[in-house]
């Protein structure tokens, strides 16, 4: 049978119009792919995917009706991995639920929702992760800045987080695999890009206060380990060497 | 501030601190509704770990290491001929804020050796822990030790503005208390705990009527004992264990093997290593009490008074009692399947969601992630072959033993390899 290509922007919503296609114009065999990563193909019909936040959003009620908010979740926990190919593992778990009008999301037996679970599951650990090991550093105009580059976009992730918890200070989280950032500016988080050259990472940007924290958050570290129970094994499988990169503790 | 002397302070405080294990920050939920700074929500947040593997989450300090006290196993006894420091309270609370406004920190574990006497100190504990709610509307998480001796309207207070309070028990009976602690007793450390238990108990029953009671440690309290230090076996650790959950409520009790840090003879030598797997059989035989439904007696008993350091002690139990087993995985109940070697609460949980939808085989419990390399002798399921072939006891130890890849097992076979 001959497939049919969805070519969408790489949005939630061009996702979820995507699906909405597939019904609307009773697609049998669909593949569903971000532009970013579409290569023209000789064979099979190519469509495109304007999104659409109207079509969006009744496939998406559709799916929460039938998954719940627990399971729309991993959905789209799922989906900001970003993993090549991922949106028809997503697509025949949303499939199979409309078929069979059940909620899916714990049916382990089936290998595409169990590939959803352990893929959500990867993104839950990165954002948890995110939140853990971003490392404010105060720059002189009074915005706590921190660099990110995390496996999977978990920047929508994290932000209620941050907004939550620092309410009271200005800061900037800045993906700079994905080239955008949140900024929190008192009020309310935007997404923002910076037009960033490597100058950004600077010292001179920082307070002299900084430079002091840093160490002293240093020494904390060191002190606060105990010699006598080294084990490092232990050690580099809470902290794998990858995150080091933000850890002020973990520099020379 | 003297940035050379704060960092001075810093690094012989922490030091100090780093032998009180409990680094929880979970548990807790506080909003951060004041634009204030911080949040403390119910689940914590490791943010680095240190070497040894453990989770550094709050700002573990001192507020001194002066101490009137000798007790033999504590680093910051009395006789101890060590550097002494104590921080001013704002010091404190500006580190707090700093390292908190970096993300580098949950929040505060604020404790102290005990100078003039314990509502001295006790007060100034408190003291941080207010400055840090009302002057800097900080909403993050705090750790108050809760000092021997303190006094109740103490207590009181220290419980509005922490989230966790906790006594450190230290030694599990009153003999071996007499003997490294002779300056402390009993009913000092049973006092605090106890007022703390009640005024939770108050304001629990009070928040039911008064939407608005303010929060009276919301995280509970806590307690530790030091292991390897005394002499006692397992079962009075955990039985002591099991009554302090039953008794005062808490949330946690810490197991910490001792570190020597004395010469004294009363104690384990210098050099002599952490009992780090002891600790570990006795976090599990916890874990068992508290959330896999076993009672104390079924784990340890006159007849069992140690827990096997080579095998976990859900297989022990299992062991001695492999009359109720094998378990059919498609229809016992949840508890039951708790109690099956190697299913873990995770591992359970996945199995009842999933038999929901098909009878499960050995197949389906494999994709689903459950380890089967120990349970696989406990149970049977959807399928002809199940590999309970009415193994005695010991047989089946050896053949599990054998076939798992401990880290400690070196620690167990008799010899050592002499070509590897």
């Amino acid at each position: 049978m001959q497939a049919t290509t969805l070519v969408y922007d790489g949005s939630f919503d061009g996702f979820l119009s995507s699906i909405f296609e597939i019904y609307e114009q009773r697609i049998t065999n669909p593949i569903i792919i971000k532009k970013s990563e579409f290569q023209n193909q000789l064979f099979g019909e190519q469509l495109n995917i304007i999104s659409n936040s109207n079509h969006a959003k009744r496939v998406w009620d559709g799916i929460k009706k039938l998954l719940k908010p627990n399971g729309s979740k991993l959905l789209y926990y799922a989906f900001l991995s970003e993993i090549y190919g991922l949106e028809n593992t997503l697509f025949k778990v949303i499939k199979y639920a409309f078929e069979t009008q059940k909620n899916v999301i714990s049916d382990f037996g089936n290998s595409h929702v169990l590939s959803l679970s352990k893929t959500a599951k990867k993104v839950s650990r990165e954002k948890h992760r995110m939140e853990a090991f971003v490392r404010f550093q105060q720059t002189k105009d009074g915005i706590y800045f921190a660099n990110i580059l995390p496996d999977f976009n978990v920047l929508p992730l994290i932000n209620s987080h941050f907004t939550k918890r620092y309410a009271d200070q200005k800061w900037i989280i800045y993906d700079l695999k994905r080239k955008y950032g949140l900024f929190y500016n008192l009020v309310k988080t935007e997404v923002i890009t910076l037009d960033l050259n490597n100058n950004i990472l600077n010292e001179d940007i920082f307070t002299s206060e900084e430079h002091h924290y840093e160490t002293l958050w240093k020494d904390y570290f060191k002190s606060t380990n105990i010699e006598e129970r080294v084990n490092n094994a232990l050690h580099v499988k809470h902290v794998p060497k990858r995150y080091w990169k933000y850890l002020s503790e973990k520099h020379p | 501030m003297s940035f050379d002397r704060i960092r001075e302070k810093l690094n012989i405080l922490a030091d100090a601190a780093k032998y009180d294990v409990s680094c929880a920050s979970s548990g807790s939920n506080r909003k951060n509704t004041n634009k204030g700074i911080g949040n403390a929500t119910g689940m914590g947040i490791c943010h680095t770990y240190t070497q040894d593997g453990r989770c550094v989450s709050l700002l573990k300090i001192l507020l001194t290491n002066h101490c009137i006290f000798d007790c033999a196993y504590c680093v910051t006894r009395k006789s101890n001929d060590i550097k002494r420091a104590a921080f001013k309270v704002q010091e404190v609370v500006d580190l707090t804020i700093n390292f908190y406004r970096r993300n580098y920190i949950e929040g505060l574990f604020l404790s102290s050796g005990i100078f003039k006497n314990a509502d001295y100190t006790m007060e100034r504990l408190v003291a941080v822990a207010k400055k840090l709610r009302l002057e800097e509307n900080f909403n993050g998480y705090i750790h108050l030790k809760s000092i021997p001796g303190a006094s109740d309207e103490l207590m009181k207070e220290a419980g509005l503005y922490a989230d966790r309070l906790s006594v450190n028990i230290e030694i599990p009976t009153k003999a071996g208390l007499k003997e490294l602690a002779p300056d402390k007793n009993h009913e000092d450390f049973i006092k605090p705990m106890t007022k703390v238990k009640n005024e939770i108990m108050q304001y629990n029953s009070e928040k039911k009527i008064i939407k608005s009671t303010p929060k009276y440690a919301p995280a509970g309290q806590s307690t530790q004992m030091i292991i390897g230090a005394s002499g006692e076996n397992d079962m009075q650790i955990m039985y002591t264990s099991n009554y302090l959950y039953n008794r005062f409520d808490l949330k946690r009790v810490y197991y910490s093997g001792y570190i020597p840090v004395s010469y004294d003879k009363r104690l384990p030598v210098i050099g002599t290593e952490v009992p780090v797997l002891r600790e570990n059989r006795l976090y599990q035989t916890d874990w068992l009490l508290r959330f896999y439904g076993f009672d104390i007696r079924e784990l340890l008993n006159p007849e069992h008074p140690n827990l096997d350091l080579d095998i976990d002690p859900k297989l022990t139990w299992a062991l001695r009692n492999l009359n109720q087993f094998p378990i059919n995985v498609n229809t016992a109940d949840k508890m039951l399947l708790a109690r099956v070697p190697g299913l873990g609460m995770v591992s359970v949980n996945k199995i009842i969601n999933a038999r929901r939808f098909r009878k499960l085989n050995w197949e389906h419990l494999k994709t689903i992630g459950v380890k089967l390399n120990r349970a696989k002798y406990f149970i049977t399921c959807n399928s002809k072959h199940f590999e309970h072939k009415d193994y005695a006891a010991s047989q089946l130890k050896q053949i599990i033993v054998n076939s798992s890849n401990s880290k400690h097992k070196t620690a167990f076979t008799g010899q050592l390899a002499l070509f590897t």
